[in-house]
């Protein structure tokens, strides 16, 4: 072949062949930062690191927890406030091994010992995602914590007493999807953050006990039929709930209606599907949550189930049914799960505070729960008492006083 | 008598008894009116009491006027926490659906309960509302709230039958930057311009005007504005 042939055959497949390289790169890379975004939905990244009215994932929202209050950081990619001058591996570090790009540990506050199940792969196309996000300039004040949780440092003596590192192990014996279930259930989607019991340290409790507390909302166990878990329910009964918010006489309120609005329902119907698999699959364990709080005496008892009876005709029977039984707007109080739950939070705060679960896709116009800011705290002992005990429900009764310090 | 039959003349017993002990169940519907229960807690009155009224009532005004604060609440420009955690997880579409409920309900606003006698007070008012001040580029209240001051559709709420505190508040709020609206915020520009007792004065004579026959907001959009306020993105 001439020389020039030559040439002009490289300089050919050069202006041929580069721009499609190029074009191939620059796709792989645009694929990477959709799944990121996809997956940091599914890690409810937002949930914490976006404050109410604040800019995306600028920081500055306020966790209040038993150790104190946590401020999550900025994690959009401005290099002084954010976390603009972390590299690929220092992401890595923080979501797997719990470390900050300067080597100090993370609280978790922050689910690493959830999140470190993740692959690198998906970590990685979280941090591309974040690359993205506009930066912004915003420093975020630090965590108000008691000690000894103020001293950072000792986080590395809890890291080695309670943190194992990851990845997620597929169990072989288990379906693809089980296993997708899982991975997401146990990683990213760090449900059991929330849902297991912790000890006074904030780690998982010895004896792998479930139902946690959460901004100031009981986490029923997703490990017992008889509190929040899937065991028992169709598939379809459990992607309802998970995906649009609602199933049957079962809603998501408070915390729970935020994550299903601002991360389950965005996520693929097969994921949802996949998650609620493996929350079907989990092994039946005991409700070991204690009753919480004082209830009251066998001889109060008619008394209060009297004053009940007369608020709940008042007040609830119209939506609720003569007998508890529910409507069309209203879910039944009778057989109902959530509302005999051994920690009476949530029926307290709900009939309090009132509320409405998420718009979705498959309840877009969700029918809502009226607050009763007037009800005193005795009012409210005795119809939370009342709808606990009545129609064959058999929760234990709740004093005044446990009503008066579920704030 | 076998166990079961026992068990099973209980329950016959119980299941005669139910209906006649318990009231009959009315059917709830599947409506708006049903939806918008849990916002009938405090906004139930068709009116505000002029004395010790805070709640407003949100009967019969503009439509788009509720659907911006909704969503003012959600994305962080009003707050009040009850009203934050109450809308934080409805679709645009829902909120605006709520927000036009409550705009086709009828409103019944209270005459004017607050006499205003000191003349001082009254004639600064007046003047601020009615004719603005233009050595400080303050257009009146009437140039966009209409000249009934009623509102106008589709995003212009009315000043009458509103109790003296409740506007002095808003427009303090407003100055000091804790309610805030869709840029560009028209209200917080005017309310920065307006001294402390510029807002004590024009609130006092709203509140001491008597509410029109027809206190329904004007139903074309004002012409000639003095500002362009901005608004939220309304849902197709």
């Amino acid at each position: 072949m001439p020389l020039r042939a030559a040439y002009a055959f490289l300089l050919y497949t050069a202006v041929l062949v580069l721009p499609v390289g190029a074009l191939a790169v620059s796709a792989d890379a645009d694929e990477q930062i959709v799944r990121g975004e996809y997956l940091a939905r599914a890690a409810n990244c937002m949930g914490c690191h976006t404050a109410h009215g604040g800019e995306p994932y600028a920081g500055g929202r306020r966790l209040g927890t038993e150790f104190g209050t946590f401020v999550a950081p900025n994690i959009t990619p401005d290099p002084g406030t954010g976390i603009g001058n972390w590299s690929r591996d220092d992401f890595w570090r923080a979501m797997h091994h719990g470390r900050r790009a300067d080597g100090s540990p993370l609280y978790p506050a922050c689910p690493y010992t959830q999140f470190t199940q993740a692959t690198r792969e998906d970590v990685d196309a979280i941090y591309a995602y974040l690359r993205t996000v506009p930066a912004v300039d915003q420093e975020t004040r630090g965590h108000d914590l008691r000690f000894p949780a103020s001293v950072r440092p000792l986080q590395r003596v809890w890291q080695r007493l309670y943190f194992e590192p990851g990845p997620f192990e597929a169990d072989p014996e288990q379906s693809e999807e089980w296993n997708r279930g899982a991975y997401l259930v146990r990683g990213l989607s760090h449900c059991m953050a929330c849902h297991d019991a912790r000890d006074r340290f904030g780690a998982p409790r010895a004896d792998g006990a479930a139902g946690g507390h959460a901004q100031g909302w009981y986490a029923p166990s997703l490990r017992s039929s008889q509190e929040a878990g899937l065991q028992g329910w169709s598939l379809e009964e459990g992607v309802a709930l998970l995906r649009g918010g609602r199933s049957g006489d079962a809603a998501m309120m408070g915390p729970m209606a935020d994550i299903v609005h601002d991360s389950l329902q965005h996520l693929t119907e097969d994921d949802v599907r996949a998650m609620t698999e493996y929350l079907r699959s989990l092994p039946e364990q005991e409700v070991t949550t204690s009753v919480r709080g004082t209830t009251v005496s066998e001889g109060r008892l008619d008394e209060l189930m009297e004053r009940g009876q007369a608020i709940y005709e008042n007040r609830c029977m119209d939506c609720h049914g003569t007998s508890g039984q529910g409507t069309v707007a209203a879910s039944a109080l009778a057989g109902n799960r959530a509302v005999m739950l051994n920690d009476p939070t949530n029926v307290i705060r709900i009939i309090r505070d009132g509320g409405y679960p998420p718009s979705t896709e498959d309840n877009p116009r969700p029918f809502g729960m009226p607050p009763f800011p007037d009800l005193s705290e005795a009012d409210v002992a005795a119809i939370v008492t009342y709808i606990r005990r009545s129609w064959g429900n058999d929760g234990a009764s709740v004093s005044t006083a446990t009503v008066g310090r579920t704030r | 008598m076998g166990k079961l039959s026992r068990k099973l003349t209980v329950f016959v017993g119980l299941a005669l008894a139910l209906p006649s002990a318990a009231p009959a169940d009315e059917p709830v519907a599947d409506t708006m009116q049903q939806r918008v229960m849990p916002c009938m807690a405090c906004h139930a009155e068709t009116s505000i009491n002029l004395r010790s009224g805070f709640v407003p009532s949100l009967h019969g005004k503009p439509s788009g006027y509720l659907f911006n604060q909704l969503v003012h609440y959600q994305e962080g420009r009003r707050h009040h926490r009850m009203m934050e955690y109450m809308v934080r997880n409805m679709s645009p579409e829902y909120l605006l659906e709520i927000a036009e409920y409550f705009a086709g309900l009828d409103a019944s606003l209270l005459d004017a309960a607050e006499p205003l006698d000191n003349a001082e007070l009254r004639d600064r008012g007046e003047e601020l509302v009615t004719r603005g001040d233009p050595s400080r580029d303050l257009p009146s209240c009437k140039a966009c709230h209409g000249e009934r001051l009623t509102g106008a559709e589709p995003n212009t709420p009315g000043l009458l039958g509103l109790p003296s505190h409740y506007v002095a508040a808003q427009m303090t709020a407003w100055r000091m930057g804790r309610r805030e609206a869709a840029e560009p915020d028209c209200m917080k520009e005017i309310a920065q311009r307006l001294t402390p007792q510029d807002i004590y004065a024009l609130s006092r004579w709203l509140a001491a005007q008597p509410v029109p026959a027809n206190s329904a907001p004007e139903a074309e959009p004002l012409s000639d504005l003095p500002m362009h306020c901005g608004s939220v993105q309304t849902p197709e």
